[in-house]
């Protein structure tokens, strides 16, 4: 690495000497403390919900009723966990085709640094920096059927008033129209930022070729932004996955249970009913989720790079 | 500007404005119903006001409650900022300036909490919690929230020290400053970007944080923000001009510090997505 720190590798003979040298003690002072933090609050809980996923548990005491894979053949014969699992993969789905794509269209719109621009892109970044439970609760009033904005709507229309968050087949399309509305910002500006570092030259060289507007982004703007793209979409995936606070304002998961994502059915059906192994099983699934998108992230990145 | 030019920009302008007010429609409805009576928010959700009616925004102002959640808050997310910049800047610099035996199986194993989903643990956690004796505490929140952080705040920090000159470090450890000093004699004070994007976003993570208040804390002393909105809302169910001027001023102070400290949060974003 530096020379210096291969002069000091050379000096130092044994592995005392080492520890007492001013490297040794910047590593025993300096790393434990993230090492024991990370240990006890992330790797910790990982493991023992492994562990407790194989148990009935209420919590307390400590888990003597070993029931095997008995939790995770609960979750996996529940029909809301079922209906959690696919209103997650439709959060996904608009995150990664209806999301994405405006992002990446209103980046092109704006990503050149004038001053116009520079308000817009601030404007549309502004949904993701507010609390999440704010937005949903905004939103909630939005959608109020007797004093919202859509009763208004309807009544102006001169249609009776529909209640959209009570409706199960409009619930969750609610949801994702929030979810759209707090993160497309943030999709938008890793967009800006990677049409920013696009050199101008090969702009300028298609265009002189006679290069349309559109061929241009087509052929020269979206391929060579395509690592911020896979960026992009692996923070949809995992932003999917991990979906709570928006919901918990919005509809509670209701009605009649129709609107659960993954972490919401983990936290009502798991915490809120004090059934610790069960709820550990759905989050050792979401992790094993979580894990399998890093994965195929990872193999896709490796085959773009060679 | 020729007419065949003009057309196309002036839809873009169109579409423009029409996020725009997707944007911001909510936000102002929002803004907007905290002045106007619970009749007159039934009329007409949106518009402004027919009578600036103050008295929902003050009496929230002069509800001892509503300082408290935000006190709350305030403590929380300031010792999560302060907590992740020691402990991810120590742990970044070691893995920045010092290779030994193990380096690089720690830096990957520090670096997986990037990989999934906070709530995956989240029970195991609270168990966790509780047998510490931590639960309805602030360390209760500011202990995790700073372990979940470390991934990405190690990731940022150490991105950033690999960039600093090396030779800084060579004339100063011929001149005999060990490297914990130098890590605070130059290191720190040359990185104050990173120390700033990694603060903002340490502090709105935590600023907005539900789910790990949610589960960790019970007194209503204790309460968080974005729980006390929710108890709040609970209690005037009816009453959204209410509970449209307590989002209101929660959301107002998380613009202004967006609008002060954007150039790091946008630093952050591109370095921390883009790069990583």
């Amino acid at each position: 690495m530096t020379n210096a720190a291969n002069i000091r590798t050379r000096k130092s003979h044994s592995i005392i000497a080492d520890l007492m040298s001013s490297k040794g003690q910047a590593v025993l002072l300096m790393l434990p403390p993230a090492l024991l933090l990370f240990t006890l609050f992330v790797a910790l809980p990982l493991f023992d919900a492994a562990y407790y996923s194989l148990f009935k548990w209420n919590g307390y005491g400590t888990p003597t009723d070993f029931v095997g894979l008995d939790n995770f053949r609960q979750v996996l014969n529940h029909g809301i966990f079922w209906q959690s699992v696919r209103n997650t993969l439709i959060v996904l789905a608009v995150s990664l085709f209806i999301q994405l794509p405006l992002a990446l269209g209103l980046a092109l719109m704006i990503y050149e640094k004038t001053p116009a621009n520079t308000l817009f892109r601030l404007v549309f970044f502004l949904p993701y920096i507010l609390a999440e439970i704010a937005s949903g609760l905004i939103w909630s009033f939005v959608f109020d059927g007797n004093s919202g904005v859509a009763s208004a709507v309807f009544k102006s229309l001169g249609m009776d008033p529909v209640f959209i968050l009570a409706d199960r087949n409009w619930a969750f399309l609610a949801i994702t129209l929030v979810v759209v509305w707090k993160y497309f910002g943030f999709h938008m500006m890793i967009f800006v930022a990677a049409l920013q570092s696009v050199p101008k030259e090969l702009l300028e060289a298609a265009r002189l070729e006679g290069a349309k507007r559109w061929e241009v982004v087509r052929f020269v703007q979206v391929p060579l932004i395509g690592a911020a793209i896979g960026v992009s979409a692996f923070f949809a995936v995992v932003g999917s996955l991990q979906l709570f606070d928006v919901v918990i304002p919005l509809t509670n998961g209701g009605p009649s249970n129709s609107t659960h994502t993954i972490v919401t059915y983990l936290y009502s059906f798991g915490l809120t009913r004090n059934r610790i192994g069960f709820g550990s099983a759905v989050g050792v699934l979401l992790f094993i989720a979580a894990v399998g998108v890093s994965i195929f992230y990872q193999s896709q990145t490796n085959k773009r790079s060679k | 500007m020729t007419y065949a030019r003009l057309v196309p920009q002036l839809a873009r302008l169109a579409i423009l404005l029409i996020v725009v007010t997707f944007v911001l429609g909510p936000l102002t409805v929002a803004v907007f119903g905290g002045f106007k009576t619970n009749g007159e928010l039934l009329a007409s959700p949106f518009g402004l006001p027919s009578h600036w009616n103050t008295e929902f925004y003050s009496a929230l102002l002069n509800d001892p409650g509503f300082w408290k959640y935000l006190g709350n808050s305030l403590i929380i997310s300031l010792s999560t900022v302060v907590l992740t910049l020691i402990v991810a800047a120590a742990a970044a610099y070691v893995f920045a300036q010092i290779r030994f035996f193990g380096s690089r199986m720690m830096m990957s194993y520090l670096l997986a909490g990037l990989v999934f989903p906070f709530a995956t643990a989240i029970l195991p956690l609270f168990i966790k919690v509780r047998d510490f004796g931590l639960l309805d505490s602030y360390w209760a929140v500011i202990l995790p929230q700073t372990a979940f952080g470390l991934s990405l705040s190690i990731l940022l920090f150490k991105t950033f020290f690999e960039q600093l000159p090396k030779e800084l470090f060579e004339a100063a450890y011929v001149e005999g400053c060990g490297y914990i000093r130098f890590f605070w004699r130059f290191t720190l004070p040359l990185s104050t970007p990173i120390l700033a994007t990694v603060g903002v976003f340490a502090f709105v993570q935590s600023w907005n944080n539900f789910l790990l208040p949610l589960v960790v804390i019970n007194s209503r002393e204790l309460f968080t923000w974005p729980l006390g909105m929710m108890q709040f809302r609970g209690e005037f169910l009816v009453e959204w001009n209410r509970v449209l001027a307590f989002i209101t001023l929660t959301i107002l102070p998380a613009v202004v510090f967006f609008i002060a400290a954007q150039k790091y949060i946008v630093a952050g974003l591109t370095g921390g997505a883009v790069k990583g």
